[in-house]
């Protein structure tokens, strides 16, 4: 099965129902696989006039009820920000695909990179948050965005998958979760009545039930400042509430968000932290490295926002030396794990940025080569 | 120079080179998928360019009994190249040993004993399918190394093929099994 493929299945076994979309490379075969399967479903596919309006879309059909979902690459994730920033703003589950290949613009349109990690935390203005996760392989293409879509319902939060074209397009062969293997979340619905409903007032755990339009309860969803009912209030109070509750709901539940793997890092004097495709460049550069004496270990980000900064921090106390291997010029990552492990490590970065992939030479010339 | 691999080796990786529109990402993914039939684990990836015409085009495919770690070929078992520009882009590997079969019919001929050529495009022009070449190719490259079972190839094109294309991409393959003999 291919990445973008097991991703459209994920997003399938999850409960996904909708999915509006304009194709673009990397990204096409979800939309392509979405188109033939959904429909089948009781399900709906729609290819919108282009990316503004397929997150417009997305936002719509998910108030609706439907997990609905979208899938694009840099441009048109450039094109969905707006939008995003409204999702964030009225709460509202869904998940954004960036299948993220090397720009800027049009860029390399068939060739990878990982340089929308910033993008993705700070694409829309204002202030706000966003979880993102990104798999390494086509079995995390699957598992990461049932994930993707727990997270979404569960936090009532866009969130973005960002695996990078080598592993959208990769083809693997995987099992299949069966039925039930996965845990599969639904959004909360209220159950009081329709005249009391309130679609921001949290419950205990930071997050509002949310009712579905065409329904008994008729609510209000706007992206300027609100209070709980939904309707406008410029109050200072009522808007320090809202940034704070947008922010708090993912920060109170960072641990449970927060995804890792890691490789060989019991023992270990060099840490390597990746994710996506150089996960794989990093592990096997770890394998040569212990066979020519030198410990090392990786850390897998599959959860890139919020960041992992935590658990950087405690096994980069535990190396003497950290290497980010990403597929930017501006190392994106390894400014997060530079705030992470400090000033004083023997931080060093692997970048590459001309669409094609970092190999496992490449880390260990690094790694191994003199400060 | 013969060189198989054989369905018993434990890791092998293959790179099937050439310019968009001769359907080497497809063969790839056929090869692939035979070897997950055979209960391999496999890893296929591919390079291309904007254009759905022309330009280097190639499509890896690593397959291993254990888990497969990094998705890139490292060290190329077997390369199949069917233009000038994918023969000089991994000409170098034959001086280390490694069989590269050529398109004789598109490639300039090589002197090195690890090259091997193949008229791939004027046999499947014969036969009156050019767009085949792909699959002829696969044939040929299947039956020198041993990589998978020709049979399994066959099934897989069974399955992934319908009505009259199944029969004529069988006969593809054979013709290029055949080829290999020779």
């Amino acid at each position: 099965m291919q990445g973008n493929q097991a991703i459209a299945e994920g997003a399938i076994y999850a409960g996904a129902r909708f999915y509006a979309g304009y194709p673009i490379t990397p990204s096409s075969e979800i939309a392509e696989e979405c188109s033939k399967k959904l429909p089948k479903l009781g399900g709906v596919y729609i290819q919108m006039e282009d990316e503004i309006a397929s997150i417009a879309a997305v936002i719509g059909a998910s108030l609706a009820g439907a997990k609905s979902f979208t899938a694009t690459s840099g441009p048109g994730f450039s094109l969905m920000q707006e939008n995003l920033g409204l999702a964030v703003m009225g709460e509202v589950p869904c998940v954004v695909v960036d299948v993220q290949r090397a720009g800027p613009s049009t860029g390399l349109a068939t060739r990878p990179a990982q340089s929308d990690i910033m993008q993705i935390r700070w694409g829309r203005h204002g202030d706000q948050s966003v979880i993102a996760l990104c798999p390494a392989s086509v079995r995390e293409c699957f598992t990461l965005t049932v994930t993707a879509f727990n997270f979404a319902e569960r936090y009532r939060v866009p969130v973005v998958l960002m695996p990078d074209e080598i592993v959208g397009h990769m083809r693997e062969n995987v099992e299949v979760p069966a039925p039930g293997e996965l845990e599969v979340v639904d959004r909360k619905r209220p159950s009081g009545s329709p005249a009391d409903y309130k679609p921001f007032k949290a419950d205990e755990d930071g997050v509002a039930p949310l009712a579905a339009y065409g329904g008994e309860y008729v609510f209000h969803v706007s992206s300027s400042m609100h209070g709980l009912d939904g309707y406008s209030n410029n109050d200072p109070a009522n808007a320090a509430w809202r940034v704070r509750q947008l922010h708090e709901k993912i920060d109170r539940h960072r641990d449970e968000i927060v995804l890792t793997k890691s490789f060989d890092t019991d023992d270990m004097d060099v840490l390597l932290v990746t994710l996506g495709a150089t996960t794989r460049s990093g592990r096997a550069a770890a394998i040569e490295a212990r066979r020519q004496g030198v410990r090392a270990g990786v850390l897998q980000l599959q959860t890139v926002w919020p960041f992992p900064d935590r658990e950087v921090a405690e096994l980069g106390r535990r190396a003497k030396m950290v290497v980010v291997p990403e597929m930017n010029y501006s190392g994106q990552v390894a400014g997060e794990v530079r705030k992470a492990v400090g000033p004083d490590m023997d931080l060093r970065r692997v970048n590459r940025y001309n669409g094609t992939i970092i190999t496992p030479q490449d880390i260990l010339a690094v790694m191994l080569g003199a400060r | 120079m013969e060189h198989r691999m054989t369905t018993e080796s434990k890791h092998v990786e293959v790179i099937l080179a050439g310019t968009g529109g001769q359907g080497l990402i497809l063969s790839g993914i056929l090869l692939a998928e035979a070897a997950i039939l055979e209960g391999k684990n496999v890893v296929q990836t591919q390079s291309y360019g904007i254009a759905s015409r022309g330009g280097l085009s190639l499509a890896e495919v690593i397959i291993d009994t254990g888990e497969i770690v990094f998705q890139q070929v490292q060290k190329p078992d077997c390369i199949l190249v069917l233009t000038e520009e994918a023969t000089k882009k991994y000409e170098t590997w034959a001086a280390k040993g490694v069989p590269i079969l050529y398109d004789s019919t598109l490639v300039n001929a090589r002197t090195d004993p690890n090259f091997t050529g193949y008229a791939f495009t004027q046999t499947a022009s014969d036969m009156g399918n050019a767009l085949s070449v792909n699959i002829l190719a696969l044939g040929t490259v299947t039956a020198k190394t041993g990589v998978v079972k020709m049979e399994t190839l066959e099934e897989m094109i069974r399955k992934r093929f319908k009505g009259a294309a199944v029969e004529m991409n069988l006969k593809m393959l054979a013709v290029g099994r055949d080829l290999a003999g020779r």
